[in-house]
């Protein structure tokens, strides 16, 4: 069997990683080495009045005053109206959020760290804190960054004839949508242990990230260190989902105390900590009015998009990514003339903003599948058919979009098709009118969505970003085993990369995956990626590892040539072995007579070796879109407001499925994600600005008794523009299923006339509105 | 999230238990399961000097039936109960309850005395054992003495219990053939604590009825008004009257909570009535 690019196999890091066996920051122990705790703000928004230090031992606690050495982090950007923010990694003057850093104390062990942290006395005088981003936005609302004047990281417009449209059109639906805010969760929180190397004269940081060559320039320029001095080492990562794509300050306090203490000193994040200062991402608000034909054909959109951005811009990706995404990102895979957006950005007393999975594409898509079905209602027709005649045909592929968004390759409308198909609609409604007589209240709702993955320079460099990603490098090698060893600097947290770009050398050197090892992560030994994020792990650094192992074949066919007495064209690789006809020498023999016994190869020997660094770059840098459409049967109990998803189906194109199995698990992985969005993760606060959901208690996410069994269907539009037609995966499953799931509620609750446009869609949420809609009507009465 | 520093001790007799709580009365606190007051140490919201584990104490992990009574001790976990090693009181009502606590991790190790003691509002043993009339027998400083669940819990995480005395037994009386329970729960998932928590015990044979509600905020509330409702007609009251008795309650619930309330009852009442 090969191990090629298609191949389902099992992946290789899962021993390590189902066996405890597998290496993450917590799991390092250097001789030594102490433990750090953060003394972190009690209160969302006030003044450092004073920072007492215990007695006697000040020299194990550092505030921003000891840290005055450190830049703070600064995420510039391009785009006008933007106002950067100043985030010192110890607060300094100011505290904006509940759990900023405010000191780091040090102790043998992390409960001494934390007695310690006790012990500091911090006084703050409070200002009012700024919670509701819609009321952060009105003038006279209390300011985080008063130089600003306003409370606006950025507000952004596209404009379109939406006046006109306003008096013609005839239907027109207007709604407000909300999704909450929420903690990522990964299994792993963030951790890092920082030492100085004497002998290499490098401060060693072991941090556990999505981005370490990000991360080692982060922490180069804002401790003033060369970056030769500094080496980022993301050891096995727990999880990221994006919240470790960016400069925590967290990275930059242990680094600079290691440094100041010479000692090995780390912080592993507690889950405390997460739900609280981690609590970062998704919360957007939404108007919008939509103008359709009587038949349903959308003919523009108007929006005005709210994101709650939290007290600080992250590096590097700005707390503008998400709004600059919604609003590029709103029309989705729909075909419409006519759009008309506002984004704001807006600064609150929050943790600060960070991309998760699927950035802002989850909320976008759940305002806009939920407005199609509002439409389908207002025309009378079944949804998804309405959604078909939506979305971009086939025939007019490529297709470039109301937002200048070119949509590579794909059938939009045949992904509902499919789903429609799977899922069972035909027979569907007989069901749920039987089901109605006997009081249960079934509900289907679809969702389909476009995602842009592996963005190119030109994206990143429109959405103002301070640091554009750009080539990918990865190195292969043969070693004098005749083993292969693949070094990228991009990295694998969960994902199977491991796996997969083994098998993408695989594809072009035939040796078994066993034999191929994968080096990530550690910008020691790797080339310069800037990281895996946005979908562009597979497309990107796969594609640099394709290309480095095409040259290496080349190189191996030469010198098996040599050995074969035959011509390089001749060669033909297969099975881990170089073959002239019948007759062959296993990669062993070839590595072995190129660095051992270099003597038995001709004097005109190709020198470059069996060491191949290649970079790569897709042959259009807009991002090839992926795509796929979610289909949700849901039960809804009218007397408790409970959903159960009775039957989940997703139909998925992201072109070329490197390991089908792999694939599989982004999916589930991905809608488990999009269930909590839907159906339960909520990071609440009060009107002071404290988190009222700092446990696992308060804070739900859904666990394996929740999730329904997922379906999956799959089809390869190859991408014209990318290695092995090869387009992101790791997002997509989890933008759509609160747009899915909640048009299958708001069909189930018809008879209610309760419609949900708030998500997470609780049990005391739905059973709110049905209560509300009875007390409404019968008042009427 | 690391505790503050506590010493522990585990003392094999009732009086060296008491002798170490009366030690340093504020500092110390007893530790049964460690499924609640763990979390609250790792969190420093409580922070004992000293903590005293009572699982090893004589009797406490034990269970009896006499011809009255079963004896559940303080320290029988959720998971003994949950597999059937407690004699049934009234069929099947006692699996019922633990196998619907958290999940089998928390009650391999959570045990009913730890749980009756923290008093949690949204926990399940106090509705449970109020609906089942138990008493909860003590032992402090001046011995034994024994506390009806009824008069127990006094509010969120406050019990009758002094800080020097142990809980050692749960005592509930047996009911007949005819006795009919209904136990229902509305939760967020699995495992989690509840949001609305119903309990019915009817036993014509004993002439007692029990209607009690759990979740609400502070203790579990006793309706002796549906009971009797119940009792009388043998019939489930209709929903909007059990939603007034609970408007009329005193208790300061929404109407999404009233609503929950009313439905697990009623879904409580009809599970035990449909196999009458
Ligand atoms: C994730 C999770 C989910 C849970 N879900 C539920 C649920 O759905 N329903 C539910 O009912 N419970 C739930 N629980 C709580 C669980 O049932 C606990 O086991 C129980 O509340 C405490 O029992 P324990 O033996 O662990 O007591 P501990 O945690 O050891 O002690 C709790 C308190 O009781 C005191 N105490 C304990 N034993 C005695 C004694 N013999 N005499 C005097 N004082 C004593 C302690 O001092 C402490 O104050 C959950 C817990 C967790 C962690």
């Amino acid at each position: 069997m090969t191990t090629g690019i298609g191949a389902r196999i099992e992946r290789k890091e899962d021993r390590r990683l189902l066996t405890g066996q597998a290496k993450f920051v917590g799991d390092i122990k250097l001789p030594r080495q102490w433990e750090a705790a953060f003394v972190r703000s009690p209160v969302a928004h006030g003044r450092i009045c004073a920072i007492r230090k215990p007695d006697g031992l000040s020299g194990w606690v550092f505030t921003a005053a000891d840290l005055s050495d450190v830049r703070p982090i600064r995420a510039e950007s391009s785009l006008p109206s933007y106002n950067a923010s100043d985030q010192y990694p110890l607060a300094k003057d100011k505290v904006r959020f509940v759990g900023e850093c405010v000191a780091i104390c040090i102790a043998p062990t992390r409960a001494e760290a934390e007695d310690l942290a006790e012990a500091v006395e911090i006084e703050i005088d409070p200002l009012p804190p700024v919670i509701d981003a819609l009321k952060a936005r009105e003038p006279g609302a209390p300011l985080l960054h008063e130089e600003w004047g306003n409370n606006l990281f950025l507000t952004t417009f596209f404009d379109g004839d939406i006046e006109t449209l306003r008096k013609t059109a005839p239907v027109v639906i207007e709604r407000e949508y909300s999704t909450a805010r929420q903690a990522m969760n990964p299994m792993e929180g963030k951790g890092t242990l920082a030492y100085w190397d004497e002998k290499a004269g490098q401060l060693v940081v072991y941090t556990s990230t999505q981005v370490p060559h990000l991360i080692r320039t982060g922490i180069s320029e804002l401790l003033g260190i060369d970056q030769g001095q500094v080496r980022v080492i993301a050891p096995d990562v727990g999880g990221g989902f994006g919240y470790k794509c960016v400069l925590q300050p967290e990275e930059l306090s242990v680094s600079w105390v290691a440094r100041k203490t010479g000692r090995p000193i780390r912080w592993t994040e507690d889950r405390r900590e997460h739900l609280v200062a981690g609590a970062n991402t998704r919360q957007h608000h939404y108007k919008l009015t939509a103008f359709a034909d009587e038949r349903g054909r959308l003919l523009g959109l108007d929006a005005e998009i709210t994101v709650d951005v939290g007290a600080y811009s992250v590096w590097p990706f700005t707390a503008c990514l998400e709004a600059a995404q919604a609003g590029g990102n709103l029309p989705g895979p729909y075909d419409f003339g006519t759009y008309r957006c506002r984004t704001f950005s807006v600064a609150t007393n929050k943790p600060a903003f960070t991309p998760y999975r699927g950035v802002a594409r989850p909320g976008v898509c759940f305002a806009m599948e939920l407005t199609i079905d509002a439409i389908a209602r207002a025309v009378g027709r079944e949804p998804s058919e309405v959604r078909k005649e939506n979305l971009v045909a086939a025939g007019k592929m490529p297709f470039t979009n109301v937002t200048k968004k070119f949509y590579d390759s794909g059938d939009y409308p045949a992904s509902v098709v499919q789903a429609e198909e799977h899922i069972g609609l035909a027979g569907f409604r007989a069901r749920q009118g039987k089901a109605r007589e006997e009081g249960r209240y079934l509900g289907i709702g679809f969702s389909t969505f476009t995602e842009q993955s592996a963005h190119g320079t030109k994206v990143f460099a429109a959405w103002g970003l301070p640091l554009v990603p750009g080539y990918e490098q990865a190195m292969v090698k043969i070693t004098p085993s005749g083993s292969v060893e693949v070094r990228s600097g991009n990295h694998s947290f969960g994902q199977g990369l491991e796996t997969t770009l083994a098998q993408v050398a695989s594809e072009w050197l035939t040796v078994d995956v066993s034999r191929i090892s994968v080096t990530m992560g550690d910008t020691g030994v790797t080339p310069y990626s800037t990281g895996a994020y946005a979908s562009r792990g597979m497309v990107m650094a796969g594609g640099a590892v394709s290309k480095a192992a095409e040259v290496l074949a080349g190189r191996v066919k030469a010198h098996a040539a040599h050995l074969l007495q035959c011509k390089p064209e001749d060669i033909r690789l297969s099975d881990g072995k170089a073959w002239f006809g019948e007759a062959h020498v296993g990669f062993e023999d070839i590595a072995r007579a190129w660095y051992l016994r270099p003597d038995q190869l001709p004097d005109d020997v190709e020198t470059a070796g069996l060491e191949v660094t290649e970079g790569y770059k897709p042959d259009i840098d807009t991002g090839v879109f992926t795509y796929a459409t979610h289909a949700a049967i849901v039960e809804v109990d009218p007397d408790t407001g409970e959903t159960a998803i009775e039957d989940y189906y997703i139909f998925e194109d992201c072109g070329r499925r490197v390991n089908p199995l792999i694939l599989e698990g982004q999916a589930y992985g991905g809608a488990t994600q999009g269930i909590g969005t839907a159906l339960f993760e909520e990071a609440l606060y009060d009107a002071n600005g404290q988190p009222l959901t700092s446990t696992l208690a308060d804070y739900i996410l859904p666990g394996p008794a929740e999730l329904p069994h997922f379906r999956l269907g799959h089809t390869e539009t190859l991408s014209p523009y990318t290695r092995h037609g090869i387009k992101g995966v790791g997002e997509g499953a989890a933008i759509a299923p609160a747009g899915a799931i909640v048009n299958a509620i708001n069909d189930a609750l018809s008879p209610f006339a309760v419609e949900i446009n708030a998500i997470p869609a609780t049990p005391e949420k739905v059973l709110g509105e049905i209560l509300r809609a009875r007390a409404a009507r019968e008042a009427a009465e | 999230m690391k505790p503050s520093p506590f010493e522990i001790s585990r003392p094999g007799t009732l009086d060296a238990a008491r002798e170490a709580l009366r030690d340093e009365a504020h500092g110390t606190k007893v530790i049964s399961g460690g499924q609640s007051l763990g979390p609250m140490l790792n969190l420093r919201l409580a922070r004992p000097s000293r903590l005293v584990d009572v699982t090893g104490l004589p009797g406490l992990a034990e269970i009896r039936k006499t011809e009255t009574h079963v004896e559940i001790g303080a320290a029988v976990t959720h998971a003994r109960i949950e597999d059937g090693e407690v004699p049934d009181p009234i069929p099947g009502m006692l699996r019922h309850v633990a196998a619907g606590i958290a999940y089998r991790a928390v009650r391999n190790r959570g045990t009913i005395g730890g749980s009756l003691c923290h008093a949690d509002p949204a926990a399940d043993w106090v509705t449970a054992m109020i609906a089942l009339d138990a008493v909860l027998v003590v032992r402090g400083g001046g011995g034994a003495r024994e506390i009806p669940m009824s008069g127990f819990m006094l509010g969120a995480y406050r019990t009758a219990m002094k800080d020097d005395e142990i809980l050692t037994t749960v005592r509930i009386p047996r009911y007949s053939d005819q006795a009919r329970w209904g136990y229902y729960k509305i939760c967020r998932k699995v495992g989690e604590f509840a949001d609305a928590i119903a309990a019915f015990v009817a036993d014509p044979e004993r002439r007692t009825c029990r209607v009690v509600f759990g979740s609400t905020s502070g203790a579990p509330f006793v309706s002796t008004e549906l009971a009797r409702q119940i009792a009388t007609t043998g019939a489930a009251v209709p929903l909007d009257a059990v939603k007034s008795v609970l408007r009329d309650s005193g208790l300061n619930l929404s109407e999404v909570k009233i609503h929950q309330l009313a439905i697990a009852h009623s879904r409580a009442v009809t599970e035990a009535l449909s196999d009458a």
